[in-house]
């Protein structure tokens, strides 16, 4: 049953990283997986091994990164955004061969 | 071996040329060509030397029964094909190379002493590559004599070669004017083709007789003839083929028709250069190379057949066209071909009857008589040529219209004309005389047809050479061009011109007949009073009909020109020979050949490289589209085929 | 113990060499030029001892196949081995070379930009085109022949003049084909090299000791190693990175690459694939007779009308290295030897040409010969030079065109069927039109007017120029005056060859 959220959550940041062009909507959408998949590791652990607690370790272990990443994206994108004032993927192709 | 410094009358020059090749630069003009002469002169003294021990010695093995001897006095491994086949550089001394050591030294040391003042300005200055000029010379010495004294077909070739390359530089010596630069190419590859041929022949004649060397060629010519026993080519035996190819790369060289054409254009070299080179050696290296080989081809009947057809057309068709040239080297030149055709003729009417024993009148008696007639022509024609360097070098033209009536002005020069012109013309005591008439009684022994057709040539002969003696000397008064009138030259000019017009007179006399003969055996050999009286009627009637149209300006020439005016035009161009090369190398050969050939290479094989490289390209391009960058993209490629997988893992296991 | 073969130093020198001016600054030129000099220098030295050593070995008695032969193994699982070993063919080869280097060296003088990493190239090639010469096993011949392929490319890449880029990739990838197609056979040859059940192995000798390579595969094996070695030798109708190649690279690599790698293509055909696999080689020879028949002729005709000096070199040594493959294809001692011959006088003739060439465009900044005229007024030396070379080239007597081009017509004709004839005279028409190109070019270049004004002010040869063209001279003079030296080194290296091909029936 706390499945449910779980997939919800995993299918919409699925369909959003694929169709999103703005970059920060890109990185939400990432986020959403991320945390589908935290949501998963609390429920399985507390379904299958309920006497053990690595699951929610990992899961925090997890969020702590999970921060720090969006950190670092989001200083890419405000950076990106600084240069050519723009965030639309489709739009930054300088790097392209 | 008593004989053995020889090998100096080859080194001296090679020397020479090293030496004058490397160092003349830094010398002096001046000293770099009295240099050049004294060489030379040595280089005479020693060949003379060899020539006459050879011929009046009696040292060990030089005479075997009264039959002279082939000695062969160095023989250096130069290159080893196989076992058999080993290219020998060697010395070969027999009656013809002896001669023409004389023949070949004698002419360039005139050559040599008379350049010293034709190269030179009126103030006796001498022209720019002086230097150079002598180095040439001494590298044409040389090859001419290494190719005389060869002792196999091979040194032949390589000095046939070498030859070819010293005419060219020697051609092409005036390098900025393009005619000359043209001349010198036309002269080289026409001679290149040629001794194609004779290379062609060389490897048939040796395949089949496993060695190159003459001596054991000649030694036994039927057998040499009977190792192709049964090999054919095109029905006709493979040494026949052989022969003929090999008269090719003769006829090359000797300018016979149709491979004559580089002659009159080589004219463009220096005056001396045409005496030496286009007069009197190197163009009857072809005569010498048949003479060489000549028990061969008397046993192999058709390729003297097609040696006499050859021989005897060249000689009415260059003398036709000396009629009515107006450049009067190029007349000369034409004289030469004819000449030479003479020459070819004579070796060819020569017949053997099965064996080689049998000797009758005509066998024999025409190779001696062509070889005489080699010897007499070289001089009086080294002869012509240098008056005419003389008259050149005075009017600065080689039009006849620019000269007329010299004689007053340059006396020496117009008596030694008149000599060489007696000469050739075979008018008694001069030398032609005695050599032409052997070459008549040869022909006559041949066949009716042969002889009167020669002698017919002959009276042209007479005619023509006094045609342009009395457009020059005579026909109307002189007028003065240039700043300087015209006169006699300097005297290393005028020594030449009197040496060789002594020896065009007194030449005739030498007992050719005792000294050169095809098997070294003496030649008894008579007048034979009715030809020679026929002969020196028919001369004197050219004379006489060149005395009448040319000796005083006047209408007639120009008449006969008017009444055949297509005939005319056409000898003057020499039946278009020329124009037929011409469309057939630029035409044929650079448009029809190698254009398409640069062209197929340029677009179809290196269109097909190309080709592979575009299609690489292009389907790199096509799949780039895959590779895009995109995130998005890859995720949903992968998010599909991980699906698609787990539908068909599902599929799988359900089943 | 491996280093005490002479043979390594051939290596060792290049390598040496190679660390030498990777020590110099990238700033002072003299350096450089004094170390590249040096070595080329010792170069030359020991191919003279060599060849003096060689001499000694076989008067003294010596007849064994490969002289100087010692090998380490160095990739066990495949019986890799470096193996050494030298015969006649061989030590002239390398002779070849370290003139060549040498004379590049001082053809390259002034080379700008960047010399010190120009020479670093130039040696690494001379290193691979050494160790080829030297190796008898096929896995360290083709490693070296590769080494000497790869800096081609940056050489013509960097340093090249005109359409450079294209050049480059063309003649890389076109020999990177070859040595596709070369790999592959090498491959198929090594898997066959033993009879059953004994242990494979790369050394050429023993390969062709165990003759062990089934019939059925030699029809495969016999055309990749043919090609692959033929596109180097500029084989027709592989031969059009040659035009390219030749017409991009600088003086030296032009050099270089027509004078010694592309006799790689043609030591390499004789001594791996017609040596190892002599009765596909008689078998289907044929058609690369044929190709090479082609080679010769076409190769003389498209020279005649091109305009460039460099394509008409190039094209003339698609016509002279098709007689290399041609005489070698021929299978007799006598047209083998004069295929050798061939090679070492196109190698120096060649070397010679282009290294003219460079000097002349260096001073014009022209290669077409339409624009230019009457240069021997100009530069005499220059003009001796390529009047020389062109002798030389068109088969003059003394140089040493003639002698090589003579023994390998006189050995062809030894064979008595018409096809091989035919082939033979089609092959001798070429005298004719090499005259024609090679006169065609001197009398436009040389002689004449001189067409532009400017060329008037044009200085002749420097001493670094002379030296370099008199040392090729005197190579080319050497073998047209000698020649029956150097056959008479080269001619019995062919024995084992002749014999395996006559045991195959041929």
């Amino acid at each position: 049953m706390y499945l449910v959220p779980s997939l919800v959550m995993f299918g919409c940041g699925v369909f959003g990283f694929i169709t999103r062009k703005n970059m920060i909507a890109i990185l939400i959408s990432l986020e959403l997986m991320l945390n589908s998949v935290d949501i998963n590791f609390v429920v399985f652990n507390r379904f299958l091994y309920p006497e053990q607690t690595e699951g929610m370790f990992f899961t925090l272990f997890a969020i702590a990164i999970a921060a720090a990443e969006t950190a670092v994206a989001i200083a890419l994108i405000i950076n990106v955004y600084r240069v050519v004032k723009n965030v639309d993927i489709n739009q930054l192709t300088k790097l392209k061969f | 071996m008593p004989l053995s410094y020889t090998i100096l009358v080859i080194a001296i020059p090679l020397l020479m040329f090293l030496f004058l090749g490397l160092a003349g630069v830094k010398m002096g003009k001046k000293l770099t060509g009295v240099l050049g002469v004294c060489a030379m002169g040595v280089t005479t003294v020693i060949a003379y030397a060899v020539a006459l021990t050879y011929f009046f010695g009696t040292g060990d093995g030089q005479i075997v029964d009264g039959v002279r001897q082939q000695l062969v006095l160095n023989d250096w491994t130069w290159l080893k094909f196989s076992e058999n086949l080993v290219v020998k550089l060697g010395v070969l001394l027999d009656p013809i190379s002896a001669m023409m050591l004389i023949v070949i030294t004698t002419v360039s040391f005139m050559v040599h002493l008379y350049s010293l003042g034709y190269m030179s300005d009126h103030h006796g200055k001498p022209e720019k590559g002086f230097q150079r000029y002598y180095a040439f010379l001494a590298l044409f010495t040389f090859s001419m004599l290494g190719l005389v004294v060869s002792t196999n077909i091979f040194q032949m070739f390589i000095f046939f070669e070498m030859v070819g390359v010293s005419s060219y530089l020697l051609i092409g010596f005036y390098y900025t004017s393009p005619a000359a630069v043209h001349a010198s190419k036309k002269a080289f590859i026409v001679t290149r083709l040629a001794d194609l041929f004779f290379l062609i022949g060389i490897m048939v004649l040796s395949f089949y007789t496993s060695t190159f060397d003459f001596k054991a060629l000649m030694a036994n010519p039927t057998n040499a003839l009977a190792s192709a026993q049964g090999a054919t080519f095109m029905g006709c035996s493979v040494m026949a083929w052989a022969l003929t190819c090999i008269f090719i790369g003769g006829a090359g060289k000797s300018a016979m028709y149709p491979l004559h054409i580089w002659l009159p254009d080589a004219m463009e070299g220096p005056t001396p250069v045409s005496a030496l080179i286009h007069a009197a050696t190197m163009v009857v290296a072809g005569v010498y190379l048949i003479a060489r080989m000549f028990p061969l081809y008397v046993l192999e009947q058709g390729a003297m057949d097609i040696i006499c057809v050859v021989g005897a057309f060249t000689a009415f068709y260059a003398a036709a066209i000396a009629c009515v040239q107006s450049d009067i080297k190029r007349a000369l030149a034409f004289s030469t071909i004819s000449q030479i055709a003479f020459m070819m003729t004579s070796l060819a009417v020569s017949t053997a009857d099965g064996a080689l024993i049998e000797i009758h009148e005509g066998y024999g008696l025409g190779y001696m008589a062509s070889m005489f007639h080699l010897f007499t022509h070289a001089m009086f024609k080294a002869l012509l040529f240098l008056c005419a360097g003389a008259i050149i070098h005075a009017v600065h033209s080689n039009e006849n219209s620019d000269m007329h009536g010299l004689h007053k002005f340059m006396p020496i020069t117009s008596i030694a004309f008149l000599i060489g012109c007696l000469a050739i013309a075979g008018i008694p005591p001069f030398a032609g005389f005695w050599s032409k008439d052997e070459i008549l009684v040869a022909c006559y022994a041949k066949g009716m047809g042969w002889g009167l057709w020669m002698s017919m040539v002959a009276g042209l002969t007479a005619f023509y050479m006094f045609r342009i003696y009395f457009l020059i000397f005579f026909w109307k008064k002189h007028e003065i061009h240039t700043e300087h009138a015209p006169a006699d030259q300097p005297w290393t000019m005028t020594l030449p011109l009197i040496i060789l017009a002594a020896i065009s007179i007194v030449a005739g006399f030498v007992p050719a007949g005792e000294l050169v003969t095809w098997d070294g055996a003496h030649l008894h050999t008579q007048l034979n009073w009715s030809v020679a009286g026929a002969s020196v009627l028919i001369a004197l009637v050219g004379i006489g009909l060149a005395f009448k149209l040319y000796y005083k300006e006047n209408e007639l020439p120009e008449k006969m020109k008017n009444a055949l005016p297509n005939l005319w035009e056409a000898a003057y161009r020499r039946f278009y020979m020329d124009e037929l090369y011409q469309f057939i190398t630029h035409k044929v050969i650079f448009q029809n050949i190698s254009k398409p050939i640069a062209w197929f290479d340029r677009h179809i094989i290196d269109g097909t490289m190309n080709l592979l490289g575009d299609v690489t390209n292009s389907a790199s391009y096509a799949i780039r589209r895959l590779q895009s960058g995109s995130i998005q993209g890859y995720v949903f490629v992968y998010l599909v085929g991980a699906l698609l997988i787990a539908a068909v893992t599902m599929i799988c296991v359900m089943i | 113990m491996i280093f005490s073969n002479i043979l390594i130093y051939f290596v060792i020198v290049p390598l040496l060499t190679l660390g030498g001016l990777a020590l110099c600054s990238n700033k002072g030129v003299k350096a450089v030029r004094a170390v590249a000099v040096t070595g080329a220098s010792v170069l030359v030295m020991l191919a003279i001892y060599l060849v003096a050593y060689f001499l000694q070995a076989r008067a003294a008695g010596d007849t064994s196949e490969m002289l100087l032969q010692s090998k380490v193994t160095w990739y066990a699982p495949l019986n890799i081995e470096l193996a050494l070993g030298i015969d006649g063919v061989s030590v002239v080869m390398i002779l070849l070379s370290a003139f060549i280097v040498f004379a590049g060296v001082f053809a390259s003088w002034k080379m700008d930009p960047l010399p010190k990493q120009f020479f670093l190239w130039f040696f690494l090639l001379s290193t691979g085109v050494f160790g080829f010469f030297i190796s008898i096993d096929l896995f360290t011949m083709f490693m070296f022949y590769e080494v000497a392929l790869i800096p081609m490319y940056l050489l013509i890449g960097v340093w090249g003049s005109g359409d450079k880029n294209y050049s480059a990739m063309k003649l890389t990838l076109m020999l990177m084909g070859g040595s596709a197609l070369l790999m592959l056979g090498i491959i198929g040859i090594y898997f066959h090299s033993s009879p059953e059940g004994q242990p494979l192995t790369m050394n050429i000798l023993e390969i062709a000791q165990n003759n062990a390579i089934p019939h059925e595969w030699q029809y495969y094996l016999f055309p990749l190693t043919f090609v692959g070695f033929g596109i180097l030798g500029a084989m027709f109708p592989f031969h059009t990175w040659s035009p390219d190649g030749h017409a991009s690279a600088p003086t030296a690599v032009s050099m270089l690459h027509a004078g010694v790698l592309m006799k790689l293509g043609g030591y390499g055909c004789f001594r791996i694939a017609i040596y190892l696999m002599p009765f596909a080689a008689t078998e289907i020879g044929w058609i690369f007779l044929t190709l090479t028949g082609i080679s010769i002729v076409y190769g003389a005709f498209s020279a005649c009308v091109q305009t460039d000096l460099k394509y008409i070199n190039a094209y003339s040594s698609v016509s002279h290295c098709g007689m290399v493959l041609f005489a070698i294809l021929m299978f007799n001692q006598t047209a083998m030897t004069g295929a050798v011959l061939q090679m070492l006088s196109h190698g120096l003739m060649t070397a010679l040409f282009f290294a003219l060439i460079g000097m002349i465009y260096g001073r014009t900044h022209t290669r077409d010969i339409r624009e230019m005229g009457g240069l021997m007024q100009i530069m005499p030396y220059l003009g001796v030079g390529y009047v020389i070379a062109g002798l030389a080239s068109l088969g003059l007597p003394g140089l040493s065109g003639f002698a090589a081009e003579m023994t390998i017509f006189f050995g062809s004709f030894e064979h008595t069927d018409t096809f091989r004839r035919v082939l033979t005279i089609v092959a001798t028409t070429s005298i004719v039109i090499t005259a024609v190109y090679i006169l065609r070019v001197v009398g436009k270049l040389l002689f004449g007017a001189v067409q532009n004004e400017h060329h008037k002010e044009l200085t002749d040869a420097v001493w670094f120029e002379r030296l370099s063209t008199v040392t090729l001279i005197l190579g080319v003079a050497a073998i047209g005056c000698f020649p029956n030296f150097f056959a008479e080194i080269i001619r019995y290296s062919f024995d084992p060859v002749v014999e395996a091909l006559k045991a195959v029936g041929m």
